[in-house]
């Protein structure tokens, strides 16, 4: 077991640095100056010079990324050009919207999806599953900021229950904080509850052809018990592939859902910083999603021994 | 039943009360689609900026007002010199920065010398180039010598970017803007809000607005829910596109449809073949029909302009008759040009609603006449680059939104290409004028040297589509120059 997470940890590392060569390059050949953009259009040449200057964007290319690279190590991010502060502080704050989210779309989406792949898988083939499933495939083929917009319009406008919109930091306190995202995960819950309810149907599906399973149905096991204790059990390990998955979009690839709901999360910080090219924010964060993402598919990895003792003991 | 009429009762009562506190209401929650990158008006050219902070909490030495005017703001009077080079600025007394400081001369020289410094980054450095020196005279008096007379010195003074700022606090605006106007900066939520409360011992007329919160709203279509659901009261400048008519017909709401000085072109590259042929362009400019261009790109709610000027401008001339829309005509100067079978050609479009879909319309317009566009679009970092910086363009469609700023056709290098030593010394004169009248003159001139020229494709003015609560009375219907003043914003009883 240390071996292989040993393993996992140094293969992370190695995706860390080509990641971070790969970002780095990718927004050099992007076309567009942040000076520039920054001084728009009314600004001389010269001007637009002494303030890439400024900004240290007149270095060649390797000390820029040594720069930068070294500030990684230390966990210093550098400073935004665009805002003028670190770039963690940026991130801190989004993230602090940005990841209670995705943790309350994710649960909200699991809670929906295990249930529906149950009761589909249980009825396979009979009006149950068949109902099931095409609910399901609506909810992957909805676009979701249609479904968004029509949750602002039933309870924002309409019934007034909660906010259309906005975020109003959780020192307005937890409740009007957790009411702002409730649309949100909602919205981003249900596509996602979708799929995950295809997943665990098909995985379940297959596992209840097993032969452990009608064994456990011949020793007179009722099937409630059979389906929670023995087939979701063996199901699982696809199921928290896509979950992990999932979680690593939730994080930063909601970037129509937060601009439907106006949210100040993390894709839209990249994407705002694409746009004005403040290159060094777009770098920092993308090498922290990508570290986030292999965080995330480490402990997927580790929750498969959890539920598969034998992966446990295998090399 | 009884219990159903005490419930009655109490909502009756609530609802009284909720009314009661509309009428003395205080605040306000405008929507914006672009959040400022930072809030140093001195120090970058996002319009953005100034539309949270001009005239709010920023004030300069002379201000723009509603209709374009210059007024006096932080100089409360002043006189220039014969020879039109030395003005003496008399400034008010009794003002104070929102971090208590007071204000006076020294800060004045400071901020002039500040924009106008070797190392400034000012986005607008040019408007302080004429300045020679700037003098203290004692702390209520101020006396900036010019290198020339300079018609619109007064006027560039209410540019955001002149704005006045103390030494002390110069640095730090960008993350906590500190200034001399009737509200001061309380909190910005990056990615959400930016947050204005009234500013205690302010010296001019107090405002109505205790707490005024900008939120920042990417999405058409979600600024509308929000303004619907309350959650927003005002959305001063939007491009709402369609959702426009969603709320048009609501008696709720006000809808608001003002002027900018964004005018709109299609910008053409004057050195490259074959647009550096007068023809080529003048067949371009009978090609254009610009009642279908604004009903497409702007809803109908643009003005046709026919040189660029603006048309609430007094100095304007309708000169959307230089070339009006006619394709035989056209065709008939394409073949003069050599060019009977027309000719291929690239469109770059920027990333905002009314280039992108004015675009499409402009190339099945050119169609007509054998000219096929290729239209690319490009997001805003990549066209600065290319087609701004670079030239690197044949046509493109841009609103220049920058006040009074016909004089970018004389500037060398500008990405139009166009050199024309006629029109330069007509801004060269203008430069040197300051008799109104002698100036409307010569501004006509200059649209007129554009409107023949065909320089570019002049289209239309850009509209303010603004939105708000029936109640909310002050907001500026037109948007002379960019900004959000709020100071005479209130809500009616």
């Amino acid at each position: 077991m240390t071996a292989y997470l040993l393993k996992r940890l140094l293969i992370g590392a190695a995706t860390l640095v080509v990641a971070s060569v790969v970002v780095f390059l990718m927004l050099e050949v992007v076309p567009g100056d942040p000076a520039r953009v920054m001084l728009g259009m009314n600004a001389s040449e010269a001007q637009v010079e002494l303030l890439r200057d400024q900004m240290g964007l007149n270095q060649p290319l390797i000390v820029r990324y040594l720069d930068w690279a070294r500030g990684l190590l230390s966990l210093d991010f550098g400073k935004s050009y665009t805002y003028s502060v670190p770039v963690i502080d940026l991130v801190k704050e989004r993230f602090v919207v940005s990841f209670p989210l995705a943790i309350i779309a994710l649960a909200l989406s699991t809670l929906i999806a295990i249930p529906i792949g149950l009761f589909a898988a249980a009825r396979r083939g009979r009006a149950g599953d068949t109902a099931a499933m095409a609910v399901a495939q609506i909810g992957v083929a909805m676009p979701n900021f249609w479904f968004a917009l029509l949750l602002v319009y039933v309870f924002a406008v309409w019934l007034r229950l909660v906010p259309a919109g906005g975020f109003p930091g959780w020192g307005a306190g937890a409740w009007p904080a957790l009411k702002a995202l409730v649309l949100p995960a909602v919205a981003l819950a249900l596509p996602q509850a979708a799929i995950l309810a295809r997943v665990t149907r098909a995985a379940l599906v297959e596992v209840l052809g097993e032969d452990y399973i009608r064994t456990a149905r011949a020793k007179g096991m009722p099937m409630r018990a059979v389906m929670w204790r023995h087939a979701l059990r063996n199901a699982l390990i696809p199921v928290l592939t896509i979950m992990g998955l999932q979680f690593a979009f939730l994080l930063a690839g909601t970037i129509i859902i937060e601009n439907v709901f106006y949210l100040p999360g993390l894709g839209r910080l990249v994407f705002q910083a694409i746009t004005q090219r403040d290159l060094i924010v777009v770098e920092s964060v993308v090498m922290l999603l990508v570290a986030a993402v292999i965080v995330v598919n480490l402990l997927v990895d580790l929750s498969y021994a959890l539920v598969d003792p034998r992966l446990r003991t295998r090399q | 039943m009884k219990q159903w009429k005490t419930i009655l009762a109490a909502a009756a009562l609530a609802l009284a009360s909720s009314t009661a506190a509309m009428a003395a209401r205080t605040d306000l929650v405008l929507g914006m689609p672009l959040e400022p990158p930072h809030l140093d008006p001195t120090a970058g050219a996002a319009a953005a900026i100034d539309e949270v902070l001009y005239a709010n909490v920023f004030e300069g030495l002379t201000r723009i007002g509603s209709r374009g005017e210059v007024l006096p703001d932080l100089a409360e009077s002043w006189t220039i010199s014969d020879d039109g080079k030395t003005y003496t600025f008399k400034l008010r007394s009794g003002v104070k920065f929102h971090d208590g400081s007071d204000f006076d001369a020294s800060d004045v020289k400071f901020s002039l010398d500040r924009a106008r410094g070797e190392t400034s980054v000012n986005a607008q450095k040019g408007l302080f180039a004429p300045i020679d020196s700037v003098e203290v005279v004692d702390p209520a008096t101020v006396k900036v010598t010019l290198k020339n007379p300079l018609g619109s010195f007064l006027y560039n003074l209410g540019w955001g970017d002149a704005v006045i700022v103390a030494p002390e606090t110069a640095e730090t605006n960008k993350e906590k803007p500190v200034g001399t106007g009737p509200f001061k900066f309380q909190n910005w939520a990056k990615g959400s809000s930016i947050t204005l409360v009234k500013a205690d011992g302010y010296w001019g007329d107090p405002v109505a607005l205790d707490k005024a919160e900008f939120r920042i709203i990417p999405d058409a279509a979600a600024a509308i829910p929000a303004l619907l659901s309350g959650d927003v009261q005002a959305l001063p400048n939007f491009a709402l596109g369609d959702a426009l008519a969603q709320v048009k017909a609501d008696p709720r709401f006000k809808v608001v449809i003002g002027t900018t000085e964004g005018e709109t072109v299609l910008s053409t590259n004057n050195k490259r073949p074959p647009f550096d042929n007068l023809k080529v362009r003048q067949a371009i400019a009978h090609a254009l029909d610009r009642k279908a261009l604004i009903d497409g790109a702007t809803g109908g709610l643009g003005t046709p302009i026919g040189s660029h000027f603006a048309p609430h401008n007094p100095a304007y001339v309708d000169l959307t008759g230089t070339y009006p829309h006619d394709v035989a005509k056209a065709k008939e100067l394409l073949k003069e040009a050599g060019l009977p079978d027309g000719f291929k050609a690239t469109l770059k479009l920027p990333p905002v609603g009314y280039a992108r879909q004015g675009g499409e319309i402009v190339a099945s317009q050119l169609r007509e006449i054998g000219i096929d566009l290729q239209i690319i679009p490009v997001e805003w970092a990549d066209w600065l680059k290319q087609v701004f910086t670079d030239k690197d363009y044949d046509l493109s469609i841009v609103s220049h939104t920058e006040p009074n700023d016909i004089d970018i056709y004389a500037r060398k290098d500008y990405y139009f290409n166009y050199d024309n030593p006629a029109f330069n010394k007509v801004i060269d004169e203008l430069n040197l004028t300051s008799d109104e009248a002698k100036r409307a003159e010569l501004y006509k001139q200059a649209q007129k040297i554009l409107a023949d020229d065909a320089v570019n494709g002049f289209l239309f003015e850009l509209p303010k589509v603004g939105i708000w609560d029936a109640k909310v009375e002050g907001l500026w219907e037109n948007s002379p120059i960019q900004a959000n003043d709020l100071t005479k914003v209130k809500w009616a009883d």
